[in-house]
């Protein structure tokens, strides 16, 4: 089959190199984040921090390369639904990294305390939410529905963590209300994670579209369609 | 007739809102109000080589419908089928039956004249007669019989509105017609065209030789004009498709290969082959 507008296509293979880049970047800064957490690293938590402006750069490039790309050649079909997933995943791109960035700041309040000995889980949280991330990654360049379905179905852990996470640092506080302090920043770290799989789950809906022209917004997971996994 | 509805044909036949039934190809069928011309089983032969194969469609009337495919597909060819207008080439075979209002174009019946009258053109390249702009509007009218001069102004001047050109040949209607700038000389042919009335206007790559303005002219036109008639759009322009049509049929090597309401075959085409074309990635 001859290719007709090949010079298109390549900067469609750039834009989507460049979102990769931009879901790797964020996907690393919540692996830091999370290790600065347990480590009580400050440095670590500073370079999160300072790592987020190349990401809002690389946000803005892709959004006029998305606008350049649809001013230019008025793309259809998979085409156009690709470049406007792109524009509408790359800010939820951008906020999970700015949810690191966040993790990093309560980081640098919480290591100016003594550490709080609470059961909860935040690497693990971490995990997930790398774990939903970079799934959302992977069905996006596969643009592969059935794997978004798989990321959005790991949702409901985290939120379910996130519970756990409340509930054992309120019954904390009211016993010792001395750590209220870092017990609420402690809930806010929970809640960024939790946040962090919802913004993967925006992202995979946009992919089902994408990859079938479905839209699936606003409803329950339950309502997956046979054989959805 | 403007504005008549399938089931008053004088024909008498009656075509029924068309819906796809479960053993359609969903690529083929897309849901029409009604249809005003349908094909069944067409196959046409120029000489010893086929140009359309076994095409299967109906045009729902009051709706544009556009035509799409690489060049050598066969749209022009299949557009052609509905006026009859292969019949003026030599050896050219028909098989099949193409119906309007439920009356096969090809039953011996039907008079080719009447028929045309009924189905107009428009063509790529604007075609006016070296008269003056009355007088090509006036041909139709006056070769189907309308002598009466107050007849012959009044139809002038609302084909001429009809076709959004009135304002601007109102004061010149005596000159020429070849001292109209391109845009100016389509929309004259459309004039031309629905100053006898019909019911379909087939447009045969109409913009192709336009600026964007004048383009978008045609465009805003069409839409206007649909309200009055059935029109079917040959164009290599899909932005032009995706614009004006509300249904989209995609032929590839004399194939129907996907036909759609517009923003379907546009957005989430059924076919790979569609979304091959319509993404430039074969030409």
């Amino acid at each position: 089959m001859e290719h007709t507008s090949t010079h298109f296509h390549e900067q469609l293979d750039q834009l989507a190199e460049r979102i990769l880049r931009l879901g790797g970047l964020a996907e690393e800064a919540i692996g830091k984040s999370v290790r600065a957490l347990v480590d009580r690293d400050p440095e670590l938590a500073r370079q999160v921090i300072a790592g987020d402006e190349a990401i809002d750069q690389l946000e803005l490039e892709i959004d006029s390369m998305c606008i350049e790309l649809l001013a230019r050649n008025q793309p259809l079909a998979g085409d156009l639904r690709f470049i406007t997933t792109a524009m509408k995943i790359t800010p939820d791109l951008e906020r999970i990294a700015d949810h690191a960035v966040n993790i990093g700041e309560r980081v640098l309040e919480l290591i100016e305390e003594p550490p709080l000995r609470v059961l909860v889980d935040l690497p693990q949280m971490a995990l997930s939410a790398q774990a939903m991330v970079r799934g959302a990654l992977d069905a996006f360049v596969r643009r592969d529905a059935a794997a978004a379905w798989r990321v959005i179905r790991m949702d409901d852990e985290l939120d379910r963590r996130m519970e756990q996470a409340f509930r054992v640092l309120l019954s904390h506080m009211m016993q010792d209300p001395r750590t209220i302090a870092r017990a609420l920043r402690t809930t806010f770290v929970a809640k960024y994670f939790e946040r962090i799989g919802d913004q993967a789950t925006n992202i995979c809906e946009q992919i089902v579209y994408m990859a079938e022209a479905r839209v699936i917004k606003h409803r329950m997971v339950a309502d997956a369609p046979d054989g959805a996994p | 007739m403007p504005g008549q509805t399938a089931a008053e044909s004088p024909l008498g036949a009656v075509a029924l809102p068309f819906e796809p039934t479960p053993g359609d190809d969903p690529a083929l069928t897309p849901h029409l109000p009604q249809a005003i011309f349908e094909t069944h089983g067409l196959h046409l032969w120029y000489g010893a080589s086929q140009a359309l194969f076994d095409i299967g469609l109906r045009i729902a009337p009051h709706r544009i419908t556009a035509f799409i495919g690489p060049s050598g597909c066969g749209k022009s060819t299949l557009l052609r089928c509905f006026n009859r207008l292969n019949d003026l080439i030599d050896d050219v075979r028909v098989e099949g039956r193409i119906l309007l209002d439920g009356a096969d174009l090809h039953d011996g019946s039907v008079d080719v004249n009447v028929l045309r009258s009924r189905v107009g053109m428009v063509f790529q390249k604007s075609n006016p007669f070296p008269k003056s702009i009355y007088d090509n509007v006036a041909y139709g009218p006056r070769i189907h019989g309308t002598r009466d001069r107050a007849t012959l102004d009044e139809r002038v001047e609302r084909s001429l509105r009809g076709a959004a050109l009135w304002d601007e040949v109102k004061d010149r209607l005596h000159q020429s017609a070849l001292g109209l700038s391109g845009g100016q000389q389509q929309r004259l042919c459309i004039a031309r065209a629905i100053a006898v009335e019909p019911e379909v206007i087939l447009l045969d790559e109409p913009c192709s030789a336009l600026d964007p303005i004048a383009t978008a002219k045609i465009e805003e036109l069409m839409l206007e004009l649909k309200q009055r008639y059935t029109l079917v759009i040959v164009t290599h322009n899909m932005q032009q498709a995706s614009r004006v049509s509300d249904y989209t049929a995609f032929l590839y090597l004399g194939r129907l290969v996907e036909y759609q309401e517009t923003e379907k075959l546009f957005i989430h085409p059924l076919k790979k082959q569609t979304e091959a074309y319509i993404t430039g990635r074969f030409g």
